[in-house]
C-alpha cells in the first residue's frame, strides 16, 4: 500500500489528462457516428466515465475526499439515466419496431 | 508504474475504439465491460479503492448486464446494418479528432498542478469517503434516494404496454 500510493506520484497529472480528453472525444465521436440508440447510450457512458477518471485523479493529486464523493454521486446518475434511458429504448422498439434513431427525427426541425 | 499506466491505457482507448466501430451490439457490450475494468485498474492505482469496487459492481455488474437484457430482450443481438451516410460518418470522425486536438491544445499548458497538500493515502479507502460522504454530503445523498424513485417511477412508465 506505502510504495503503491508513493508510486502515483510518478506519474504527472498531464497523464490523465490526456487520457480523459481522448476517451471524451472518442465518446463525442461515437455519439456522431452510430444510429443505433444503444451504441449511442453506450458512448454516453465512456463520456461519464472519462470525466469519473479526471475528477478522481484530481481528488488524489490534491488529497481532497469530495472529488471522489463527486464521482459516486455521478455514478447514482448514470444508473438513473440508464435505467430511464433503456426503457425509452424498450417502448421505441415497440411502437415504431426499430432503434434507428433517425426515425425519431420529428423534433429535429 | 508508469509502465501500467500506459498498458491500462492503452488497453482503454482501444476497447473504446471497438465500442464505436465494431457492428455487433453484443460485442460493444463486451468492448465497454472490458474498458471499464481496466478504468477501475487505473482507480486502485490512483489509490482510490472503494471507488474500483462501486465502479465494477456498479458498471460491469448493473449497468452493463442491464444492456444485455435489453439487447437479448429485444432480439437485437445479430449485427444491424444500419449506418449513417458517409458523409455524416466522415465528418463525424474529423469533428471528433478536430475536439480532441482543441483539447488537448487547451489543456497542454495550462495547468501548473502542484501538490498542495501533502500527499494522504487515507481518502480514497471506505473510511476516508464514508467520513465525507456522510458529513458533508448528507443532505445530497438522501436527494439522490429521490432521484432513484422517480427515476424508478419513469422508467415503469415508459415501459408499460398502453403508456
Amino acid at each position: 500500500m506505502k510504495e503503491l500510493s508513493s508510486a502515483i506520484q510518478l506519474i504527472p497529472l498531464e497523464n490523465y489528462i490526456f487520457l480523459s480528453v481522448a476517451l471524451f472525444s472518442i465518446g463525442m465521436m461515437g455519439v456522431l457516428f452510430r444510429r443505433n440508440t444503444i451504441a449511442i447510450l453506450m458512448c454516453l457512458e465512456l463520456m461519464f466515465n472519462s470525466v469519473n477518471l479526471l475528477l478522481t485523479a484530481f481528488s488524489a493529486y490534491h488529497s481532497d475526499p469530495a472529488g471522489q464523493v463527486f464521482v459516486f454521486f455521478i455514478m447514482i446518475v448514470a444508473a438513473a439515466e440508464v435505467a430511464v434511458g433503456l426503457s425509452i429504448v424498450v417502448m421505441m422498439k415497440r411502437n415504431v419496431d426499430s432503434i434507428d434513431i433517425n426515425l425519431l427525427n420529428r423534433l429535429k426541425w | 508504474m508508469i509502465f501500467l499506466f500506459y498498458l491500462l491505457s492503452t488497453i482503454m482507448i482501444v476497447c473504446a475504439l471497438l465500442v464505436v466501430f465494431s457492428k455487433n451490439p453484443i460485442n460493444n457490450v463486451i468492448y465497454l465491460i472490458m474498458c471499464f475494468i481496466a478504468m477501475a485498474g487505473h482507480y486502485i492505482l490512483l489509490n482510490a479503492q472503494f471507488l474500483a469496487v462501486v465502479h465494477i459492481i456498479v458498471y460491469t455488474g448493473a449497468i452493463m448486464v442491464l444492456f444485455l437484457f435489453v439487447i437479448m430482450l429485444l432480439n437485437l443481438n445479430k449485427a444491424i446494418i444500419i449506418r449513417k451516410s458517409t458523409v455524416t460518418r466522415v465528418s463525424a470522425v474529423v469533428t471528433g479528432g478536430i475536439f480532441f486536438l482543441v483539447l488537448l491544445a487547451a489543456t497542454r499548458q495550462t495547468f501548473e498542478i502542484d501538490a498542495k497538500y501533502p500527499f494522504n493515502s487515507e481518502i480514497g479507502l471506505v473510511s476516508g469517503i464514508g467520513k465525507t460522504l456522510f458529513s458533508e454530503f448528507l443532505l445530497p445523498f438522501e436527494i439522490s434516494s429521490i432521484l432513484f424513485i422517480s427515476a424508478m417511477v419513469g422508467a415503469m412508465m415508459f415501459g408499460k404496454k398502453d403508456a
